[in-house]
């Protein structure tokens, strides 16, 4: 199975388009990566400037910015935009720059499927954004689009019906493309439990999403039918039923979740031993760990329905299931740990937002174990408890994990080094104003305080300015982060092929820094 | 891995392509056309129109493309193993997508249905009685009744033809290892045919629903998950007739070696995957 291109591959490197050109027509995995993360930032600043809408709604008590049914479409934007645009497309750009280089193979195992998956990105984009100006507005039906509202909505839950199936074509197509990589693209030698954890926890990943996208299409097909076609699905004058819909889609949603967190443990399983100096901790259990998890989130989706008037034998049992994921989740928090334990750790920008992630990601995951206890979930479901809980494993895991991994790579990627001294004001500006706005989320939630509402009670209002303005203050961080990225390729030091002394996998200690358009056009030899 | 034919040595990595673009901006196109048409503005259907041409050129530029290289001998083994990843992992896919419309039965047939019609909603509903299938068409519905479609009268003629043409297609395949691309030919025709008169059964019996039996998309939960489940199946059906027909034409202008022809196999995996997905649905849907 040697090597790369055939001649006709060399032969075309006379014609290579060039500009604008290049970008839409590539077929190389690190021009499609590179676009995947530019998209990816992008939409974070679009999906941010919502957030920013809600939180400056929020900062007092009645309304003051914009109506309610702007503010439930902000809230619903939101959601999908950070989830489908801004979280998944960046690890998606990670992959795709990385597997082909860790497992030493010339590109990925479908180089034209792979620049569909990336393009079909700005029509739903499109889609979604162009919703909020449609006659009704942005649907305001929240992210998780339950029946019934959705089939009240007016015509922009139809583009967002439309959006979330070419996200999920997307999607699919991007996962063929990294399963069959991973599978049938590594070096000779290069054994399966051989590849980086990152490469794992992508596999990984990649399955629940060929499992779980068709589902959520399924969903949102049933209530585009609802809608227009006199289906019945989630009426019950016609013997359907609302709470179907949301069977389905939480069979979807919870796999959703650890699709966006396992490629984050894989990048956190870079960093950490690069920095401790210390090979990864118990790298056969992370793989069992992760596949365990990706497997537990299958079987637990009704813990985020608890209040909907299923069975006492249903709560008990999804309640059982949830709590078992804390297993393998605490074999992997353990496994970081003790890489660290005895390493010899310095704390550059990357291993900073490793550390916060740790920290953060393990705070969610406790007040996780909390929501999934029935008895306590009833009190807070729908509260800013739970929009604490899952920002803490949103930002604080998938997003710091995001930031640790471009500053942890993008010597490699450019070639340059980015300023050190600016990554860590941006990690420590990030770590204040990310707590600052979510931690007293937690006590909004304890309190009473529904998520998805314009205004509340005065007795919140304290709580609801501090998170406003940690808010704004993290939304105007991330604009010093673009600067750093900006400047470092633009005039960056120049950095070395092995930028980090704890490095091991092939990027590092096989390619110089830049890596060169094709990989490996050869395979490396491996030890 | 030793290459057995001529083929390439190396792993083919295509040159920058327009076809990619093609196709997203075929979607483009379709999602906003689609989305409009639903709402009944007349921009959608041009919109709709225009995606859909797209999307049909780029199909076969984009397949005669791969085709050609395939028949250019750039694909060695390590990339026919792509191909049958790709191919397995999309088909699970769809499986996958299969399983939320039967789900969706299992849930309204297992929960739903007796909920509705239990005691505490008998004050509601007094005489909706929650049998399967007369309680398909919901408590509130009590004007639309309907007669579901029998099992073991046309649909159990279309499970005969689907059967037959996984048969035709296994002996197609056969022909084809051995060479004989005469029967290759005759056989592919002879499931493409099957499959043919399978669609036009099921048309038939639509008709018949709609007509005689008062059976409708719009006839409760019944309704919804008889036809969006059949509905689904037939469109696959058809997709499987297409990508049929292009291997028959494939095999008329002498493409396909016996040792090398992923073209095909993927395609009858593609028509096995169809059929059993009606076995599902003869079971499942029309019989229980």
């Amino acid at each position: 199975m040697s090597a790369v291109l055939d001649t006709h591959g060399h032969d075309d490197h006379a014609h290579h388009p060039t500009g604008i050109m290049r970008w839409v027509t590539t077929t190389n995995h690190k021009d499609i990566g590179t676009m995947y993360l530019w998209f990816s930032f992008t939409m974070f600043l679009v999906g941010g400037i919502m957030a920013l809408v809600i939180r400056t709604e929020l900062f007092a008590p009645g309304l003051q910015i914009v109506d309610p049914e702007r503010f439930n479409a902000m809230t619903t934007y939101h959601g999908l935009i950070m989830v489908f645009g801004a979280i998944m497309p960046a690890f998606v750009g990670f992959a795709n720059w990385l597997i082909p280089m860790q497992i030493g193979a010339p590109d990925m195992a479908f180089p034209r499927m792979n620049n569909l998956s990336f393009w079909l990105l700005p029509p739903a984009a499109l889609l979604l954004i162009v919703a909020q100006f449609t006659p009704g507005g942005g649907a305001g039906v929240g992210w998780t689009m339950y029946a019934p509202l959705t089939v009240q909505a007016p015509m922009s839950m139809d583009l967002t019906i439309f959006a979330v199936h070419i996200l999920g074509a997307s999607s699919i197509m991007g996962s063929i493309n990294i399963i069959t990589t991973i599978l049938n693209m590594r070096a000779p030698g290069m054994g399966l439990m051989r590849i980086p954890l990152f490469c794992w926890t992508w596999l990984i990943t990649a399955y629940l999403l060929i499992a779980v996208m068709p589902v959520l299409a399924g969903a949102v097909t049933m209530t585009l039918t609802d809608r227009h076609f006199g289906t019945t699905f989630f009426n019950a004058a016609g013997g359907g039923d609302p709470v179907l819909y949301q069977h389905i889609f939480w069979f979807f949603g919870h796999p959703e979740v650890y699709i966006i967190a396992i490629p984050a443990f894989g990048v956190i399983s870079q960093i950490i031993p690069a920095f401790a100096r210390k090979p990864l901790f118990g790298y056969t259990s992370m793989v069992y760990a992760t596949a365990s998890i990706a497997v537990l989130s299958f079987l637990v989706w009704a813990h985020h329905m608890y209040t909907v008037g299923m069975p006492v034998e249903g709560q008990l049992y999804f309640m059982y299931a949830t709590v078992l994921i804390a297993v393998p989740t605490g074999v992997k928090v353990f496994n970081w740990v003790a890489t660290m334990w005895r390493g010899s750790l310095t704390f550059e920008t990357p291993m900073l937002f490793a550390c916060g992630f740790l920290f953060l990601f393990t705070m969610g995951g406790f007040t996780g174990l909390v929501l999934s206890i029935v008895p306590i979930d009833v009190q807070l479901h729908d509260t800013y408890y739970v929009v604490a809980h899952f920002h803490y494993v949103m930002v604080a895991g998938a997003l710091f994990s995001a930031f640790g991994g471009i500053y942890f790579w993008l010597p490699k990627w450019t070639g340059k080094m980015y300023n050190e001294t600016l990554g860590k004001w941006h990690f420590w500006l990030s770590f204040i104003f990310f707590n600052m706005t979510f931690f007293v989320q937690h006590f909004l939630g304890l309190a009473g305080m529904p998520r998805r509402i314009p205004d509340y009670s005065l007795q919140f209002t304290e709580f609801n300015v501090i998170s406003s303005i940690g808010a704004w203050g993290f939304g105007l961080s991330q604009l010093l982060f673009l600067y750093i990225v900006v400047s470092t390729i633009r005039s960056g030091k120049k950095a070395a092929d092995k930028q980090w002394d704890g490095a091991d996998s092939l990027e590092w200690t096989h390619l110089p820094s830049p890596p060169p358009y094709h990989s490996f056009e050869t395979p490396p030899v491996l030890k | 891995m030793a290459s057995t034919t001529h083929s390439a040595s190396r792993y083919y990595l295509p040159a920058p392509s327009k076809w990619p673009i093609t196709a997203a901006t075929a979607m483009l196109f379709v999602t906003f056309g689609a989305a409009f048409t639903v709402n009944h503005l007349t921009l959608g259907y041009v919109l709709l129109a225009i995606g859909l041409v797209i999307f049909a050129y780029m199909m076969f530029g984009w397949f005669g493309t791969v085709a050609h290289e395939s028949e250019g001998g750039r694909f060695n083994q390590q990339v026919d193993a792509s191909f049958r990843w790709g191919m397995s992992w999309f088909i699970y896919s769809e499986v996958m997508f299969f399983a939320a419309f039967f789900g969706a039965l299992f849930y309204i047939r297992t929960f739903s249905i007796p909920w509705l019609a239990d005691a505490e909603n008998k004050l509601l509903w007094p005489d909706y009685s929650g049998a399967w299938p007369a309680a398909g068409f919901g408590p509130a519905n009590v004007g639309d009744q309907f007669t579901p479609i029998a099992a073991f009268g046309l649909p159990a003629i279309n499970t005969l033809l689907l059967l037959t043409s996984g048969v035709t297609v296994t002996i197609a395949h056969w022909a084809l290892k051995v060479n004989k691309r005469g029967a290759l030919i005759g056989w592919l025709a002879a499931t493409i045919a099957l499959g043919l008169t399978f669609l036009f059964v099921q048309m038939y019996e639509y008709g018949h629903a709609y007509h005689a039996l008062n059976l409708k998309l719009t006839t409760g939960v019944f309704g919804s998950t008889f036809f969006m489940l059949t509905g689904f199946h037939g469109f696959h059906v058809t997709i499987g007739c297409i990508m049929l027909m292009a291997i028959l034409g494939r095999s008329i202008a002498g493409h396909f070696k016996p040792e090398h022809h992923f073209g095909f196999e993927g395609v009858a995996w593609y028509w096995h995957f169809v059929d059993v997905v009606w076995l599902l649905l003869f079971i499942l849907v029309y019989w229980l």
